[in-house]
């Protein structure tokens, strides 16, 4: 690891750590549970992405199934934490992830034995078939899944290596934050191996490993368990914070989630999917309050990074590099600065748009009200339709003509900058 | 120089290969020598590729034996050939795009240094490995692309990327097939010497349409004509062979 990434690091880590406080309510001497809860909700999501992406971005594997072992590392959790607390199995609290994760590594030894004989489409399909047999799985089999209701837990079963009870969403959001860093670490120790690397090169070239005496089989077997392990422990994490677990946990929508998080984040740089990870918490928790709407938000997000930024957030922020080395930032300002009004534009008549929908069919059929800048808003009127189309409209065509500028002034700063073929 | 004294580095039985109900190679048998320079050389659709694909098992024979050293390759799963000492280069080149020059040799230096599919190994600290890496690099040429993609490198450049990838791991017999195709002549010229130079004391067998490099390098050609081979012999006997001359050459000077 290059210093300046270490340093990086270091500093996310100290952030993490320190987060809690900023927002400590001194007043009622409490923490912010709303942030508590979402700094830890960032902690299981980040080891989800980063999991996925060891699939996703480093092997070239498009699997569906990914929520499968984290939520068997939940299940295992509960049902260790229920063995805890009523028959006093001797296991302290903060080694439960780890045997998370290996409740997800077993399963993923198991279906990765049969997914990852193939690759492409048909490797896409097996574990789009395996997400949906676990998920059946889960509401069939009471005794492990519990049903629909799930399987509760309760986490304060006074056994710790450091006399710890986890009664408050503090302690419990500290166990996440080292379990992550532990997580991603190794996740990052990973990719500098033999085993990290010939994942990127079967992913690029299957064939060209093969006669290099590599099966490229091997290869996807190991890196799928080992993802699944990781993922597991993320499953843990989850189970702890929430005491119950559901097979929401496996099923197919924290799957796309987890592919939604690396995708956005970017599957091309290590760090992508905790970008995008923490993006999408914070739209999870933050524009859920505001929005019934939030997940159309969420999937357009997806839609545009696949059109038009599919190196996702951190792909973007690399390609800057170049520019950034060469001293030639400055020349990007104004071309940015231009994209602000369109983008805004464009933003504000699509959420008003979809908001006057919502509020139009649903909100009214939950008897709520549209209210802006403390006014309330009459979604029968034509006056906030004919403003929300039309800087809709106008954002649109505006962008495109912004953005060909920004295309022109982009592609003239880094034609020189490229490496000469 | 004839080494047909040498022993048989790779012996080819009756081959054949079937796609569906069309016969591509049509029983070809052949004997290479250790430390052989051989070229197979034959018109487009012979089955020149589809031979060397059959050889590295790439695809399964249809029926025949092959062996590699003395040993029967001919069932085996292509990364346990090449783990027996077979490597081989692809006609479309075959690297790994998205990863840096040194990281595509030092990929295929990985498995014949025993490191398997180690997940504890950290790479940048195998001094032996990346010293050995760096060597290759220089050796092919490299040196000053280092850290480029191997995707952004030129044309020439890749090709002699993946003839060092070819040759990285060790492998006693080596496959090039068309090394030069689409190489300009002061490309060629480079790339033979290349050849020439780090597959000094290995069996060569090598695909390849130029005549000039053919009969430069060759101690044995061998002709292939519909999935046949029509003769196979030392270059002087095989350019005053009449049947090649009817075949292959002839039309070729036309």
């Amino acid at each position: 690891m290059r210093m300046r990434e270490l340093i990086f690091a270091l500093v996310v880590i100290v952030l993490a750590l320190l987060l809690p406080w900023v927002f400590y309510d001194w007043a009622h001497n409490r923490h912010s549970g709303f942030m508590v809860s979402m700094l830890s909700q960032m902690g299981m999501m980040i080891i989800l992405a980063v999991s996925y992406n060891m699939l996703l971005g480093q092997a070239g594997l498009f699997s569906l199934c990914h929520a499968t072992f984290f939520g068997m590392g939940g299940y295992t959790t509960v049902h260790l934490l229920n063995a805890v607390g009523k028959e006093g199995v001797p296991i302290p609290m903060e080694v439960i992830p780890l045997l998370a994760g290996l409740a997800g590594l077993a399963t993923a030894i198991v279906f990765g034995a049969m997914a990852t004989k193939q690759r492409a489409t048909a490797f896409a399909m097996i574990t789009l078939g395996i997400g949906e047999l676990m998920a059946t799985a889960a509401l069939m089999f009471h005794h492990f899944f519990g049903g629909e209701g799930g399987v509760s837990t309760d986490r304060m079963v006074d056994r710790s290596l450091f006399g710890l009870s986890y009664a408050s969403g503090i302690q419990v959001y500290y166990l996440i934050l080292v379990w992550t860093v532990i997580a991603i670490g190794l996740m990052y120790y990973l990719t500098m191996t033999p085993l990290g690397r010939m994942a990127n090169a079967t992913r690029d070239n299957f064939e060209r490993a093969q006669f290099m005496g590599y099966d490229p089989r091997m290869v996807r077997f190991l890196q799928f368990s080992l993802a699944g392990f990781f993922a597991g422990i993320g499953g843990g994490l989850y189970a702890i914070t929430y005491e119950i677990v559901t097979f929401d946990s496996l099923a197919g929508a924290l799957s796309a989630n987890a592919l939604l998080m690396a995708y956005i984040g970017g599957t091309g740089v290590f760090g992508g999917p905790i970008l995008g990870a923490i993006l999408i918490t914070v739209l999870q928790s933050g524009v859920s309050l505001l929005s019934n709407s939030w997940l159309v938000y969420v999937g357009v997000l997806f839609i545009s990074m696949v059109m038009f930024a599919p190196a996702g957030l951190a792909g973007m922020i690399k390609a800057h590099g170049p520019v950034r080395r060469a001293g030639r930032m400055h020349a990007l300002i104004v071309p940015y600065l231009r994209l602000v009004l369109p983008g805004l534009a464009l933003v504000l008549g699509f959420v008003g748009v979809v908001e006057l929908l919502s509020f139009y069919t649903i909100g009214a059929a939950q008897g709520k009200k549209l209210v802006l800048f403390g006014s309330p808003i009459d979604v029968k009127s034509a006056i906030p339709w004919v403003i929300s189309f039309g800087s809709l409209i106008v954002g649109i065509v505006w962008m495109k003509f912004e953005s060909a500028h920004f295309h022109r002034v982009w592609e003239n700063l880094t034609v020189d900058l490229r490496p000469r073929r | 120089m004839s080494t047909s004294m040498a022993p048989v580095a790779l012996s080819i039985r009756d081959v054949r290969k079937n796609f569906g109900a069309t016969e591509i190679i049509r029983g070809v048998t052949l004997d290479i020598a250790q430390g052989e320079r051989h070229c197979i050389i034959g018109p487009n659709g012979a089955g020149k590729t589809t031979c060397f694909n059959l050889i590295s098992g790439r695809f399964p024979i249809t029926s025949g034996e092959i062996h590699l050293n003395g040993e029967r390759i001919d069932q085996l799963p292509p990364h346990k050939i090449n783990r027996m000492g077979l490597s081989r280069s692809f006609q479309i080149t075959s690297i790994f795009h998205r990863l840096t020059v040194f990281e595509n040799l030092r990929c295929a230096l990985l498995w014949s240094r025993g490191y398997k599919y180690s997940f504890w190994h950290p790479l940048g600290t195998q001094k032996a490995l990346n010293a050995e890496a760096e060597r290759l690099l220089e050796d092919l040429n490299l040196h000053d692309r280092h850290n480029t993609e191997a995707g952004l490198l030129s044309y020439a450049e890749q090709r002699a990327l993946e003839i060092g990838m070819t040759i990285a791991g060790g492998a006693t017999v080596i496959l090039l097939d068309e090394p030069t195709a689409g190489m300009s002549n002061t490309e060629t010229d480079y790339a033979m010497a290349l050849i020439r130079r780090v597959t000094e004391g290995k069996t060569l067998v090598m695909v390849e349409h130029d005549m000039k490099v053919v009969f430069d390098l060759a101690d044995v050609i061998t002709v292939l004509v519909y999935g046949q081979v029509i003769a196979s012999g030392p270059p002087a006997e095989v350019r005053s062979s009449r049947a090649v001359q009817e075949a292959y050459l002839g039309a070729l000077e036309e």
